[in-house]
């Protein structure tokens, strides 16, 4: 299988490079907590996820975030509206979709290697060897081929971050979730890991939506920022980020990126009037 | 090596040196209770080489092992049923909280009444202390498992019986380990008082003829070493959960 043969020089299979296409079209989600008055999350969410593009997902703290990325991991079902992935609806969870998410997630009782080597042997989709000649690769390439056999409870926040992107991409998923994945790492190991990550992917091209309340964040990673507001939420505001690949942190003091930092703040706060940040 | 606890140390002489002290000088109530000394020259007299003392100690630790091995064999399954399965949690959860409450040393006379030997009534009520101890552990730690754990192995592809095996059951473990040790310690306070009321062998029967006899210094040997097979039993189990959780250093 050619899946296989580029294991050697590419630990990532790039081929499913332009599948991942979102369509979602008029999401609606209640909860309904017990013996509280229901909570209506999202009303008439609708938006496109481009194959091959770095999606980021903008909004304040508590607007919906984290349900819409559930609804497209496909843990949660929406009580209106239409979701496809390259055409197919989004039933539940699939190995066409992973996330990662806010908190991590790594089976802690497993070590690093069997974290990662979990989605081949589940997936039964190459031999044990074959699977653990792609884990090392991976866990060679995120520079934790030391930590293979630590438990995750012994590793720092970014090197567990870095197990959960390796674990992510063994499968070659069509389309990655990252919620706010980041958040919780202090300043340095954060900045450290946009990089990082930004580097992953322009070197795969995985298409991902990049969830994140940070503005600086938002602008530094995406093709793409589509803004999320209101209560209930929906998507508002859709910017294309032209800022030039490959990027690195000197972007940050450009003018274009201060224009579209203006710009997206004015989607967010709503013409920038301190009285409309109080959304969340 | 470890650095020996010299405070530790000092403490435990300390303690023996008071127990001395108020046998000799503490008058009225103490003029029964023998010394230190007296307890160790009676064990070496009378039981270190008593075959029949040995023989106590492993009639208790068998009925300690068959009702402790018992409980967790049946109690873990249906933990695990309980907090898995929607319509038998339904069913049979509110008869686990009935039957819950009451305390294993009530079970003893209808016991004896319903089991054909003794050793047989001994080791059900033995099973009865640690079996809803592990039971409502399992079942809360069911209950307790992170969404994300089993959300994350169903977007890698996992199936429900790969699922259960390589995360449920994982997760489960330092709950067991929870009923395990709570659940060792109550089976060693049920089987010495069962062996006190019903027995004529073992550790607590031991300890009880020393009272009927009036000897205080077999029922401090009996303490003794009731105390010292505790202690060796939950060492067993700390090791067993030691191994059974590598990933906790």
């Amino acid at each position: 299988m050619a899946k296989i043969a580029e294991c050697g020089s590419s630990p990532i299979t790039p081929d499913k490079r332009l599948s991942g296409k979102v369509r979602a079209a008029g999401l609606c989600k209640w909860y309904y907590p017990t013996s509280q008055p229901p909570v209506h999350v999202l009303e008439d969410c609708s938006f496109e996820i481009e194959p091959g593009r770095l999606t980021v997902l903008m909004g304040v703290s508590g607007c919906g975030k984290s349900t819409l990325a559930c609804i497209l991991g496909g843990y949660l079902r929406p009580d209106a509206g239409t979701l496809t992935i390259d055409g197919r609806p989004i039933e539940g969870a699939s190995p066409d979709r992973i996330m990662v998410f806010q908190e991590t997630a790594l089976w802690h009782w497993m070590t690093v290697l069997d974290n990662v080597l979990f989605g081949p042997l589940a997936l039964s989709s190459m031999t044990k060897a074959e699977a653990k000649a792609k884990a090392i690769a991976l866990l060679t390439k995120f520079g934790l081929l030391d930590f293979k056999d630590k438990y995750p409870g012994q590793l720092s926040g970014g090197m567990k971050r870095r197990v959960e992107l390796a674990q992510a991409v063994i499968n070659s998923p069509a389309l990655m979730i990252l919620d706010e994945p980041f958040r919780g790492l202090d300043v340095m190991t954060r900045e450290l890991m946009q990089e990082y990550y930004l580097k992953l992917f322009e070197e795969t091209r995985l298409t991902t939506l990049f969830i994140t309340s940070d503005l600086e964040e938002a602008i530094f990673l995406a093709d793409r920022v589509l803004v999320l507001s209101g209560t209930p939420a929906k998507i508002v505001n859709a910017f294309e980020v032209d800022l030039p690949y490959p990027r690195t942190f000197e972007v940050l003091i450009s003018e274009r990126y201060l224009a579209i930092k203006e710009n997206l703040m004015r989607a967010l706060y709503g013409q920038g009037t301190p009285e409309a940040v109080v959304l969340g | 090596m470890s650095r020996i606890n010299w405070r530790g140390a000092a403490s435990v002489a300390g303690f023996v040196l008071l127990w001395e002290l108020l046998v000799r000088f503490g008058g009225g109530r103490f003029e029964g209770i023998p010394t230190l000394a007296e307890v160790l020259r009676a064990f070496g007299d009378k039981y270190l080489t008593n075959a029949q003392y040995w023989q106590s100690w492993i009639v208790s630790f068998e009925r300690v092992g068959y009702g402790f091995v018992a409980s967790q064999l049946l109690g873990i399954p249906l933990g695990l049923l309980l907090g898995t399965r929607k319509i038998f949690h339904e069913v049979v959860y509110p008869v686990v909280e009935l039957l819950r409450p009451i305390p294993p040393l009530a079970w003893v006379p209808l016991s004896i009444l319903f089991w054909p030997t003794t050793e047989l009534s001994i080791i059900f009520i033995t099973f009865i202390g640690p079996f809803f101890i592990i039971v409502i552990n399992v079942h809360d730690g069911v209950r307790n498992i992170r969404k994300e754990h089993l959300w994350l192995a169903r977007s890698l592809g996992a199936r429900p019986r790969y699922i259960f095996r390589r995360i449920i059951l994982p997760s489960l473990i330092p709950s067991i380990a929870v009923g395990m040790t709570l659940g060792i310690a109550v089976t060693w306070n049920v089987v010495i008082a069962a062996e006190m009321i019903a027995s004529d062998v073992g550790l607590g029967r031991l300890t009880w003829e020393g009272y009927v006899s009036h000897t205080a210094t077999t029922v401090i040997v009996g303490m003794i070493s009731i105390g010292l097979a505790g202690y060796l039993s939950t060492l067993a189990v700390a090791y067993a959960e030691k191994k059974l959780m590598p990933w906790r250093k």
